[in-house]
C-alpha cells in the first residue's frame, strides 16, 4: 500500500537561551494514520507541535505540509492549508454558545476571504457546524454558553471546533487532561471516527489513550526522537522505558 | 551672531528640566516596574506638589525659605495619601488589571484636575523661591536656585537608589518586581507593596513639583507637559529599568530644553510625543531596555 | 441573511422612525443639540467598532475625528470647495489616515496600543497648533458664507438652518446605522468578536488577526472622520479643539456608558452625556469633574455599559 507523506520534518531545531528544546528531528507522518507522540516531561513535546503548527519559530531546519514547505509560513496560513490544531489548555470563546464557536471554525473553510459575498452562506455555516458538534455529542448543548459547561464538555467543542475545519491533519495536543473515564471512552470513539477522514496525530500522557488509539508511536526524549514503531514495539523498548523511569539503558 | 550663550543657557535649562524629569519619571517607572500599571495621573501628583507648595507659602508666615522647607516635607505626605487611597479604593478593586487601570486613572486625573481648578482657580500662581542669589554669567544672570534643584534631584535619586539596594523595604520591592509569585510564598504582602510603592512614586513626582515650583508658576493644568515627558522617558529608558529611566530623563531632558530654546516647545513636545510612539511600535524594550523583560 | 437578528433590525428601525419624528415635536434649542448628538453618535459608533466590537482600546480616536474635520474644512476654506465634495474629501483623508495609523498602532497591544494611540494622537494636535498660521490653531477657522450652503439636486440647502442641519445628521447617521449592523451582525463582525474574545484562538482556526484588525481600524477611524469631517462644515468651524486627548476620552467614555459591543450603545451613550454635561456646564465651572468620576464608576462596577448590562442579563439579541 503506498503511503502518502502529509506532513514532513528534517532537522528540525529550536532553541532558547542555550537551551535545545527541540535539536534536530526527522519526522514523518503519513496520511491517515493515527500518530502519537509521547515522551518523559521536558522532552520537547510541545516546542515541536508549536514548530508544527507555526505558533513557534523554528532555529534550524524544514517543515513540509501536504508537499509544500511551510517552514516560513504563519501559523494562521497553516491551518488554511488543512491543519487543525486543539489547545492544550482549553482555549474556546467562552462567552459565545458551544454553536457560536463552532461556527468560527467553520466560516474559515466556507468563506476563505472575508469580504467575499456567499448567498446562503450562514445557513450553511451553521449546518456544518451543528453537524461537527453532534459527531462529539454535543448536539444537545448548541445553545450553551461554552464557559458554563463542564471540563470535559469544553475538550469536546475544541474537538468540534477541529472537525468543523474538516482537516486534513488535526493535531490533539494532551486532549484527554482532565477527563473522566466515560469521557475519555467517549473521545476515543471520536477520534476513531475523525481517521475515517482526517490524519491524526496526538499528544499524550495517558499509556491507555495511546495504546487504544495509535497506529504508530513517535517517543521524544530530550529534543530528540527516541523511538519510533508500533504500540507493541514501544512497549518492548527497553529505551524508551529507561527514559521514562531514568534507568540507564 | 554668537551661538555660545544661546548653547550655555539652554544647556542650564536642559539640566533643571533632566533634574525634575527625572525625580518624576522614576515614580512613574518604579509604579510600572513593580506594579505593571500605567498611571495616567502621575502629572497630577506633580501639580498637587506645586500647588502644596503655593499653599504652603501662603499660609504658613515668615522668610519663603521656611515655607519651602515645609512644604518639602507636607506636600509629599500629602499627595502619597491620596495616592494610597486612590490605589486602596480604584487599582486593588480592579486588582491591577492594565487596561482598567489606564482607564480608571485617566477618570482620576480628571478628578483631581477639577478638584483643583475649582479650589485654586484657573490662573497660574507665583511661589516665591526659598532664596535668592543670581550668578552673573558674561551674557546673563542665571538664578543659584536653579542649580540648587540640579543638586536636590541628584540627591534625592541618589538617595532612593541607595534605599532601594541597601534597605530591607527596597530588598521586598525589588523582590515583588523581579517575580510576584515567588515573593508572595515567601510571605511578603504584595498588596501592601503595591500599596506603599504607588504612594511613593506619587511623592516622588510631588517634590518634583515642589521644587521646579518656584522656577515655573503652579497651575492646575501643569501636571500635562510632565506626565508626556515622563512617559517619553520611561519608554525610551526601558520601562521597568531605573538606570534606563535616568539616562532617559537626561537625554529627554537636555534635547527637549534645546529644541524649546532653537526652535520652539511644540515643537519639542512634537518631537518627544513622536519619539514615544515609535519606539513603542519599533523596539518595545525601549533604546536601553532589555527585551522580554 | 440580512436579518440574522430580526428583533435588533427592529429596534434599529424604531429608533430611526422615531428620530425622524423628532423634529416635528422639538423646539430650536432642543433640534440643535439633537444635531449635535447625533453627528457625535456617529463618532462614538466608530469608536465602538474598534473598542467594543475588536477590543481594541483606542485612547487617540480625537485623531481621525479631526482629520474629517480638517481635511474637509481646509479644502472649503482655501479652496472654496463645494461642501458635498468637501465632505468627500474629509472622509478620504481620515480612511488615509486610519490606514496608515493602523498599520503602525497594530503592531503593539493592550497598554502599548493605548499608549501609542494617545501619543499620535498628542502629535496630532500639537501639529494643528504649531501650524496655526494655516489651520488657525485654537482660535481655528470659520467658514465663510459661501460655504454655508450647498446644491442639491437643483435644491439650495442652508447649512444655519436647523432643520436642514438635522436632516442631513440624520441620513448620515441613518446610513452609518444601516451600514455597521451589516458589518456587525454578518461574518466580519463575528471575526472581530472573535479577536477580541481570543485573538490567539482566532489566528489557529486560520484567520488573519493583524488584518481584520486593520480592517476594525480603519473602518473605525473613517466613521470617525466621517462625522469630523460633518461636525465641521455644519456648524462651520474648524479648530484644535477637535484633535484634543478630552475628545476622544469622550468617544471612549459615550461609549462606556451606553454599552460597549452593542449596536445602539454609542446613541444612548452620547444622548445621556451630552444632556449631562450641558446641565452641569451651566451649574460650575469644574463640570469635567463628572467625566472622571464616571470613568471610574464605569470602570469598577458596570464595564458592559447601559445596554450591555441589559443585554447581559435579559436580552441577548441587543448586539
Amino acid at each position: 500500500m503506498a503511503e502518502v507523506t502529509l506532513l514532513r520534518t528534517q532537522g528540525l531545531a529550536r532553541h532558547f537561551d542555550g537551551i535545545k528544546a527541540v535539536d534536530g528531528v526527522d519526522f514523518t507522518l503519513h496520511q491517515g494514520e493515527i500518530r502519537a507522540i509521547i515522551g518523559p516531561n521536558g522532552a520537547g513535546k510541545s516546542t515541536f507541535v508549536g514548530l508544527l503548527s507555526g505558533r513557534i519559530k523554528p532555529s534550524a531546519g524544514r517543515v513540509e505540509f501536504a508537499g509544500r514547505d511551510v517552514t516560513g509560513l504563519p501559523a494562521h496560513k497553516r491551518v488554511r492549508m488543512g491543519l487543525a490544531y486543539t489547545f492544550q489548555i482549553t482555549n474556546i470563546y467562552k462567552e459565545m454558545t458551544v454553536l457560536e464557536n463552532v461556527a468560527i471554525a467553520a466560516q474559515n473553510r466556507l468563506r476563505p476571504n472575508m469580504l467575499r459575498r456567499n448567498p446562503g452562506g450562514e445557513a450553511e455555516i451553521e449546518r456544518v457546524a451543528s453537524e461537527a458538534a453532534r459527531s462529539v455529542g454535543l448536539g444537545e448543548m448548541l445553545g450553551e454558553t461554552a464557559g458554563t459547561l463542564a471540563y470535559g464538555h469544553q475538550r469536546l467543542v475544541e474537538v468540534a471546533m477541529g472537525l468543523a475545519q474538516s482537516p486534513r491533519l488535526l493535531i490533539l495536543d494532551e486532549p484527554t487532561q482532565g477527563l473522566s473515564d466515560g469521557e475519555i471512552a467517549n473521545f476515543n470513539a471520536v477520534v476513531r471516527k475523525v481517521s475515517e477522514t482526517a490524519t491524526v496525530l496526538l499528544i499524550e500522557h495517558n499509556m491507555d489513550v495511546v495504546m487504544a488509539l495509535a497506529d504508530r508511536i513517535t517517543v521524544l526524549d530530550q529534543g530528540r526522537v527516541l523511538a519510533e514503531g508500533t504500540p507493541a514495539e514501544i512497549t518492548a523498548s527497553a529505551a524508551v522505558q529507561a527514559a521514562y523511569l531514568g534507568e540507564p539503558a | 551672531m554668537n551661538i555660545a550663550p544661546y548653547l550655555l543657557l539652554a544647556t542650564l535649562e536642559g539640566l533643571v528640566q533632566a533634574s525634575v524629569l527625572m525625580l518624576t519619571a522614576l515614580g512613574l517607572s518604579l509604579v510600572f516596574g513593580v506594579m505593571r500599571v500605567v498611571n495616567v495621573a502621575h502629572g497630577e501628583f506633580f501639580m498637587l506638589g506645586a500647588v502644596g507648595a503655593w499653599i504652603c507659602a501662603t499660609l504658613i508666615p515668615g522668610p519663603p525659605a521656611v515655607a519651602f522647607v515645609a512644604a518639602l516635607v507636607l506636600a509629599p505626605l500629602f499627595v502619597g495619601a491620596i495616592a494610597w487611597a486612590a490605589d486602596w479604593a480604584i487599582l486593588k478593586r480592579i486588582d491591577y488589571n492594565p487596561e482598567a487601570t489606564i482607564v480608571a486613572t485617566i477618570g482620576l486625573m480628571y478628578i483631581i484636575q477639577q478638584t483643583t481648578l475649582w479650589s485654586f482657580g484657573p490662573n497660574a500662581q507665583a511661589v516665591d523661591a526659598p532664596f535668592y542669589y543670581t550668578l552673573r554669567f558674561p551674557w546673563f544672570g542665571y538664578s543659584t536656585y536653579k542649580f540648587f534643584i540640579i543638586g536636590a534631584a541628584v540627591v534625592l535619586v541618589g538617595g532612593l537608589l541607595y534605599f532601594l539596594r541597601h534597605s530591607k523595604v527596597g530588598l521586598v520591592m525589588r523582590a515583588t518586581q523581579f517575580d510576584r509569585e515567588t515573593a508572595q510564598n515567601f510571605g511578603i504582602s504584595v498588596g501592601r507593596v503595591y500599596s506603599i510603592v504607588f504612594a511613593v512614586g506619587a511623592m516622588l513626582a510631588a517634590i518634583g513639583g515642589v521644587l521646579v515650583v518656584p522656577a515655573q508658576q503652579a497651575h492646575y493644568l501643569m501636571g500635562h507637559d510632565p506626565l508626556l515627558l515622563s512617559f517619553v522617558v520611561v519608554i525610551v529608558g526601558g520601562l521597568g529599568s531605573i538606570p534606563g529611566t535616568i539616562a532617559a530623563a537626561i537625554l529627554i531632558g537636555m534635547s527637549d530644553g534645546l529644541l524649546s530654546v532653537f526652535f520652539s516647545p511644540t515643537l519639542a513636545k512634537i518631537f518627544s510625543t513622536l519619539l514615544v510612539a515609535l519606539v513603542l511600535v519599533f523596539k518595545p524594550e525601549g533604546l536601553f531596555g532589555k527585551a522580554g523583560r | 441573511m440580512v436579518l440574522h437578528n430580526k428583533k435588533l433590525a427592529a429596534l434599529c428601525l424604531a429608533v430611526l422612525v422615531l428620530l425622524f419624528a423628532l423634529q416635528f415635536v422639538l423646539s430650536s434649542y432642543m433640534i440643535l443639540a439633537a444635531t449635535r448628538i447625533l453627528i457625535l453618535a456617529v463618532f462614538a459608533m466608530g469608536y465602538n467598532m474598534l473598542m467594543g466590537y475588536t477590543g481594541l482600546l483606542s485612547l487617540g480616536h480625537a485623531m481621525f475625528f479631526a482629520a474629517g474635520v480638517y481635511a474637509s474644512g481646509m479644502v472649503t476654506y482655501y479652496f472654496g470647495v463645494s461642501l458635498p465634495l468637501a465632505f468627500l474629501i474629509g472622509i478620504l483623508g481620515a480612511f488615509a489616515a486610519s490606514l496608515i495609523i493602523g498599520l503602525l498602532v497594530l503592531r503593539t497591544q493592550t497598554v502599548s496600543f493605548m499608549i501609542v494611540t494617545l501619543m499620535f494622537a498628542q502629535a496630532a494636535y500639537l501639529t494643528t497648533l504649531y501650524f496655526s498660521r494655516y489651520t488657525g490653531g485654537d482660535q481655528g477657522l470659520t467658514l465663510p458664507t459661501s460655504a454655508r450652503s450647498f446644491r442639491l439636486f437643483g435644491q439650495v440647502l442652508d447649512m444655519t438652518s436647523d432643520l436642514t442641519r438635522y436632516n442631513i445628521a440624520f441620513a448620515v447617521f441613518a446610513v452609518t446605522l444601516i451600514g455597521l449592523y451589516l458589518i456587525t451582525q454578518g461574518p466580519i463582525g463575528r471575526l472581530f468578536v472573535a479577536v477580541r474574545e481570543n485573538e490567539d484562538r482566532t489566528r489557529m482556526l486560520g484567520f488573519d488577526t493583524y488584518r481584520i484588525k486593520l480592517v476594525a481600524f480603519t473602518v473605525s477611524g473613517t466613521v470617525s472622520g466621517m462625522a469630523g469631517a460633518l461636525y465641521g462644515l455644519m456648524f462651520g468651524f474648524v479648530g484644535s479643539s477637535f484633535a484634543a486627548f478630552q475628545t476622544s476620552i469622550e468617544a471612549l467614555l459615550y461609549t462606556l456608558i451606553g454599552g460597549p459591543g452593542t449596536l445602539l450603545g454609542p446613541l444612548l451613550g452620547t444622548t445621556v452625556m451630552t444632556m449631562l454635561i450641558d446641565r452641569l456646564s451651566g451649574l460650575t465651572t469644574a463640570y469635567l469633574v463628572v467625566i472622571g468620576v464616571l470613568l471610574i464608576v464605569v470602570t469598577l462596577w458596570f464595564p458592559a455599559g447601559i445596554l450591555g448590562t441589559i443585554r447581559n442579563r435579559w436580552l441577548p439579541w441587543l448586539k
